[in-house]
């Protein structure tokens, strides 16, 4: 292995068929994680996001699919696995964690044995150990009496402690990779920051590489390592969590960071991004942002930028080219 | 103070009975259990401002809210707007030019709109149920003003909502809420199902109506920045209470309450990068069986033998109010200021 990564995304296109025409969720994304790092994928609510991790893991919805690029972990292609390949790689080395910590237990099983199903499915321990295992997990996510809770049901968790266990879930078999989708936003302030302190601990102990989904950019400036902005489908720029929200290089990532109401010093405005995001439909030629863009020409209203090197990071947008417009 | 103010809350209290029925009471041998969602609050508010209550889920926020539009009957305390007594429902009848001034925006645009029917007659509802327009054309017009006056087109009056984005609707929603011409709004958390992009043209756009109409925002949310953003008062609750107010410069820049200070704590902040916050403990109790004493005991740091025996009340401080034992007894650490310049 010459190679650091951990996951390589390369030119992913995930289209849905539908009776009105192809819609493409995730257009032309490359992105890669490095072992034991944290990768935020932030954007506003239908940006390809979410579809992006799910491709990831392999949980596309039909008639969701991957329609063309590839993703590769430890090198490995993992895109074009059959069902059941996938699924010994789904959990064991690439955990899960979804927004809605309810939905994500089943509520007819007590959560121990659903932890040491997950266990024993991935690791060769007997159900003693496993056992063993998984009270050891929840003590791990500072769930107290741990070896008592084990017999309960999800319903007798409150929202973070149930956040608590389903974190537990997605380490039960130490993958090498985390995709948390929204993993607090169902949470109240205090309780997220406990979860984020947690996941953010346990990944430096465990050396855990997690790709942190999230609409909240507060959230990814306390525990991303680098970020990736999206925005209807695309990256939009990507690089060092503290280039992109210091010195941000898209117009999009300006607008979107102006727009988060500071603390500490009192605007009478807030920066607005006039308009909406475009519906998958009618994603504009040229440059997807160009209709709401302060700085649109006229190179953006025909030609797609692709991601290019600004300072640090890399943005999508004509304003960094280097090189003249050859149009 | 020689004004009185717009509206006056005084020992407001809600509970809600949520026991089993009886028959299962009866069999199982268990009592009532009563929630006690609003607690003995207090606060007023002057004509023209913004006063925001911020809390956690379940501490009784949107309760408040409800009650004061009328949309639940108070258990005890009063509700007093501009020197008349709303509380019970019977009295709120007898003054229908009240309820007429208040006006509510929700939180869930996709749920608040009448998916059946055309934007423009949701817009107009307000002016024929109160009869505020009799003709069509009068309707038509007033309509199409309130629509523009959002940032809609008039054309937008013979759409349906689906066809709007969510921040689009939250806009409708507006419109509708002006069609009353009220001076009293009460927003329940208006922009937390929109993006923040979104969020900033919502937020922008309440002030600048404000600021047109002099309207008097009832702010409730739980993002704390949102209401550093929009506010000039902040009310704190916890469980049903109010634990701190003050105005917004003070509430931020000098917090009292050890529950203030942890939630303030609790904001990522985008200066903040890669910075190891204070550890929160511990989580909001169930309000069906909350602690005796001050309710944030619990979680509290400072707490100490009377703070698990006797309700502080609330203390009146510079710039506001605070009902914590810690700060009465004077225990309380300084708060770090800010180092950033």
């Amino acid at each position: 292995m010459t190679s650091p990564k951990l996951l390589e995304v390369k030119n992913l296109r995930v289209e849905f068929p539908t009776r009105r025409g192809t819609l493409v969720a995730v257009d032309d994304v490359s992105l890669e994680i490095a072992a034991g790092e944290v990768l935020g994928v932030v954007g506003e609510s239908g940006a390809g996001k979410s579809m992006t991790g799910a491709a990831i893991i392999g949980l596309l919805e039909p008639p969701g699919r991957i329609a063309s690029g590839e993703i590769r972990l430890e090198g490995r292609r993992i895109d074009n696995l059959p069902y059941h390949e996938m699924r010994r790689i789904r959990g064991r080395q690439i955990g899960a964690i979804f927004q809605d910590p309810l939905t994500s237990l089943n509520p007819l099983y007590k959560v121990g044995d659903q932890l040491i199903e997950t266990i024993q499915t991935h690791l060769p321990l007997t159900h003693a150990q496993a056992r063993d295992r998984a009270v050891k997990l929840l003590e791990d996510v500072g769930i107290p009496s741990a070896a008592e809770r084990i017999t309960h049901y999800p319903h007798q968790f409150s929202g973070g402690m149930r956040q608590r266990v389903v974190i537990a879930l997605a380490l039960a078999a130490e993958p090498k990779l985390i995709i948390a989708d929204e993993p607090t936003t169902a949470l109240d302030v205090s309780i997220q920051a406990q979860i984020i302190q947690l996941l953010r601990r346990l990944c430096r102990e465990h050396g855990t590489a997690v790709m942190l989904v999230t609409h909240d950019m507060g959230v990814i400036a306390e525990t991303a390592d680098r970020v990736a902005v999206m925005y209807a489908g695309r990256i939009a720029e990507i690089g060092p969590v503290q280039d992109v929200i210091k010195r941000p290089h898209h117009p999009y990532t300006v607008g979107l960071m102006g727009a988060i109401p500071a603390m500490g010093h009192k605007a009478e405005r807030l920066t607005q991004i006039d308009g909406s995001m475009p519906r998958l439909n009618a994603i504009p030629k040229g440059c997807a942002f160009n209709p709401r863009c302060p700085k649109v020409f006229d190179r953006c209203r025909v030609e797609r930028p692709d991601p290019m090197p600004a300072g640090n990071s890399n943005a999508a947008c004509w304003l960094v080219a280097k090189e003249p417009a050859h149009v | 103070m020689s004004k009185t103010p717009m509206l006056s809350v005084t020992n407001l209290k809600r509970v809600f009975d949520v026991s089993a029925p009886w028959l299962n009471r009866m069999l199982e041998g268990k009592g009532r259990s009563i929630v006690r969602a609003v607690d003995g609050v207090n606060f007023s508010i002057d004509k023209g401002e913004t006063f925001s209550l911020v809390g956690e889920s379940g501490c009784g926020k949107s309760t408040v809210a409800r009650l004061i539009v009328g949309l639940y009957e108070p258990s005890d305390g009063s509700i007093n707007f501009e020197g008349v007594e709303i509380g019970q429902a019977a009295t709120r009848a007898k003054h229908p030019e009240i309820q007429g001034r208040m006006q509510m925006i929700f939180q869930d645009p996709y749920a608040s709109l009448n998916p059946r029917w055309r934007v423009g007659d949701i817009v107009a509802e307000p002016l024929r149920f109160r009869r505020l327009l009799k003709s069509r054309a009068e309707i038509q017009t007033r309509v199409g003003e309130l629509l523009a006056q959002v940032g809609l087109s008039p054309l937008d009056a013979r759409k349906y909502p689906h066809e709007f984005s969510g921040g689009q609707r939250q806009r409708i929603s507006i419109a509708r809420a002006l069609a009353g011409e009220p001076e009293f709004l009460v927003c329940d958390e208006p922009t937390s199902a929109l993006d923040v992009s979104v969020q900033a043209q919502i937020l922008n756009l309440m002030k600048e109506l404000q600021r047109k109409l002099n309207l008097t925002y009832l702010f409730i949310s739980h993002n704390l920045a949102v209401v550093y953003h929009v506010s000039d008062k902040v009310g704190v609750m916890y469980l049903g209470r109010l634990v701190e107010w003050a105005d917004t410069q003070t509430l931020f820049e000098r917090p009292l309450h050890p529950y203030t200070r942890m939630l303030l704590d609790a904001i990522p902040d985008l200066d903040m990068t890669g910075r190891a916050r204070t550890p929160v403990a511990g989580e909001v109790p169930s309000p069906l069986n909350p602690p005796p004493g001050c309710s944030f005991h619990p979680r509290c740091p400072l707490a100490n033998e009377r703070c698990r025996r006797e309700v502080p009340k609330a203390l009146p401080v510079e710039g506001g109010a605070v009902a914590c034992h810690a700060v009465e007894e004077n225990r309380l650490p300084p708060w770090k200021t800010q180092a950033a310049a």
